[in-house]
């Protein structure tokens, strides 16, 4: 087809100036409230444009008209074809109470596995130990390496909680703040196809295994119980519970059982990351505040039977958060 | 010399059948965008800083809680929050006219702005982006790991203004129709084989290599003043392309 240029334009640019209008309306309010009629005459406007396209797209002596109505074309797409809205995750508590434990149970495949990939690492950390002690500065963090369990009870009976009393609040937001970012890396990792995912879980296992060892060796498994359980119960299943989402991503990208393409099942597990990521955070900021504040005092000034209780408590109630939260609700 | 880097184009097609490109967002706008918004938020961390400095008066641990986890929230949040409020804009893109979008050239979702902004320390590693900027130079829609996981892709937002209508206009005067009586001739003379071709070659003329394509128009429009004779004012200005293109209109355009 041979274009009569001055006509063709003449009839289209009227047309471009008004879809140009309506296109700038939309983006500078995205939810206009449009009867049906203007948005039929949208939608025509559009159609038009790309007909005007169509026209103009093999006249490669007017790239720039071909570059304007593409523009055209492509910011009414994106405004015609917006996907529906994702789900509504309600009130951020109905969001933490119901949507976040849906999300947990119908991955319940990945958090198995996060959890089996942790307590592997923790055997393996404890077995190590075992047979070579002198390991021990090499597989404990934070110092652990250097002194014994029992030294390290007797210095905090004697100081009592004293050395953190006048910087709980700091120590309590940098435990928090690593710790979430220890978690959404842990997620991040999902991208390596889950490879970085298990190495961290189990990594973190080994820590935990070698550390659990050294003070049941040392005759301290009591302050062990006491010191870890009060944020443990909810730190080490939040760490699992971002191990849980990294393999839900390793799996989509890996696609074994199902047949979308990758795009499609990263796009199906979106909303379920996002909300695990939330759901996390949430529980390391419980856990940052119990660590500071609670887990750092021992006996005499908190009994260990109360720490050790108070971390059963908790983790009693996370369980039945996970398993029975939302259940009810059958729309999440 | 060779640029390291070419423009890509992510090509899309409507459920119309029409099909249009978005230019994708390049590695260095991408980067100094990243400067921009790390600049905005070390301004954000220094804001932060001195209204704790009151805090502190009260007490030195709060004040130093708070300064923790605002400035974490913010390096976190500010990326997410600006991307959804600014529709894939954060002040850094909006600087340098980029948007992040849906692969399927469609606004972003917040999930995705999330996932995407989540993966940022993977993108990190070991350290300067270098994962993310070799996935992103690797990838064929420029996407890092972020953008792999959350399907979005960068894309520039292009020049919104329509072209200049008087440039587009000048030149598309046929001054071979200012002869009807030899532009008849001309349909009568030209065979429907010789005109298909003509049309095709005007039609494929980009998938031709330079020299191909002035040998081809050389020897069509050759072919077509052999078989009517315009005067030589009308048509001696005329490269051998645009003489095959206003004869191209002659044939086929509607009378």
């Amino acid at each position: 087809m041979i274009l009569d240029m001055h006509r063709f334009l003449e009839a289209a640019r009227p047309v471009w100036r008004e879809l140009e209008r309506a296109l700038d309306h939309l983006e500078n309010d995205p939810d206009p409230q449009w009867d049906l009629a203007r948005t039929e005459a949208f939608y025509r406007l559009y159609q038009q444009t790309s007909a005007h396209l169509a026209e103009v797209r093999h006249l490669t002596a007017e790239r720039e008209l071909r570059g304007y109505l593409e523009q055209l074309v492509a910011r009414s797409y994106a405004r015609i074809y917006v996907r529906g809205a994702e789900r509504s995750r309600g009130r951020w508590w109905q969001w933490f109470t119901a949507a976040f434990p849906a999300a947990v149970r119908r991955h319940g495949k990945a958090l198995t596995l996060s959890v089996a990939l942790f307590l592997l690492g923790c055997m393996f950390g404890a077995v190590a130990l075992r047979i070579d002690p002198t390991a021990k500065a090499a597989l404990l963090p934070f110092g652990h390496g250097q002194t014994t369990p029992t030294e390290r009870v007797k210095k905090e009976m004697e100081i009592r909680g004293r050395h953190i009393s006048q910087a709980r609040g700091r120590f309590s937001a940098e435990l928090m703040t690593r710790n979430t970012r220890v978690a959404f890396f842990t997620l991040g990792l999902g991208m390596t196809f889950g490879l970085g995912t298990i190495v961290l879980l189990f990594y973190n296992g080994v820590i935990l295994g070698a550390v659990a060892l050294d003070y049941v060796v040392d005759g301290q498994s009591m302050f062990l119980l006491g010191w870890l359980l009060p944020h443990g119960s909810i730190e080490i299943p939040a760490i699992l519970l971002a191990g849980q989402a990294g393999l839900v991503l390793g799996h989509a990208l890996i696609g074994w059982g199902n047949r979308l393409p990758r795009r499609l099942r990263l796009r199906a597990i979106l909303p379920d990351l996002v909300t695990m990521a939330g759901g996390v955070a949430v529980l390391l900021v419980w856990a940052g505040i119990i660590e500071s504040f609670f887990s750092q005092y021992h006996e005499p000034v908190v009994p260990y039977a109360l720490k050790i209780g108070f971390g059963v408590v908790e983790m009693g109630a996370l369980t039945l958060f996970l398993t029975r939260g939302g259940a009810n609700e059958s729309s999440l | 010399m060779k640029a390291l880097y070419n423009e890509a184009h992510l090509e899309l097609r409507t459920p119309e059948g029409m099909e249009f490109t978005l230019p994708l967002a390049g590695p260095v706008s991408r980067m100094l965008a990243l400067w921009i918004d790390l600049a905005v938020v070390m301004v954000a961390g220094m804001v932060i800083e001195k209204l704790m400095g009151v805090v502190a008066a009260f007490s030195a641990d709060a004040a130093q809680g708070l300064t923790t986890i605002l400035y974490f929230v913010v390096t976190m949040l500010y990326s997410i929050l600006a991307e959804w409020l600014g529709q894939g804009q954060t002040v850094g893109k909006r600087l340098l006219r980029i948007r992040v979008m849906d692969r399927d050239g469609l606004p972003i979702h917040v999930s995705q702005i999330v996932v995407r902004n989540l993966l940022r320390p993977v993108d990190m590693l070991p350290a300067f982006y270098l994962l993310g900027g070799l996935v992103a130079l690797a990838s064929r829609r420029g996407q890092r790991v972020g953008d792999l996981a959350a399907n979005t892709v960068v894309v520039r937002t292009r020049q919104l203004e329509p072209p200049d209508w008087r440039k587009l206009l000048a030149g598309k005067f046929n001054s071979m129709l200012e002869h009807p009586h030899l532009a008849a001739r001309l349909r009568q003379r030209v065979a429907p084989e010789l005109a298909g071709v003509a049309l095709d070659a005007l039609v494929r003329r980009d998938q031709l290599d330079d020299a191909a394509r002035v040998e081809l128009f050389r020897e069509l429009a050759d072919r077509f003043r052999g078989l009517v004779e315009f005067p030589a004012e009308g048509v001696e200005a005329l490269s051998d392309e645009q003489y095959v293109r206003n004869t191209v209109e002659i044939l086929f355009r509607s009378r």
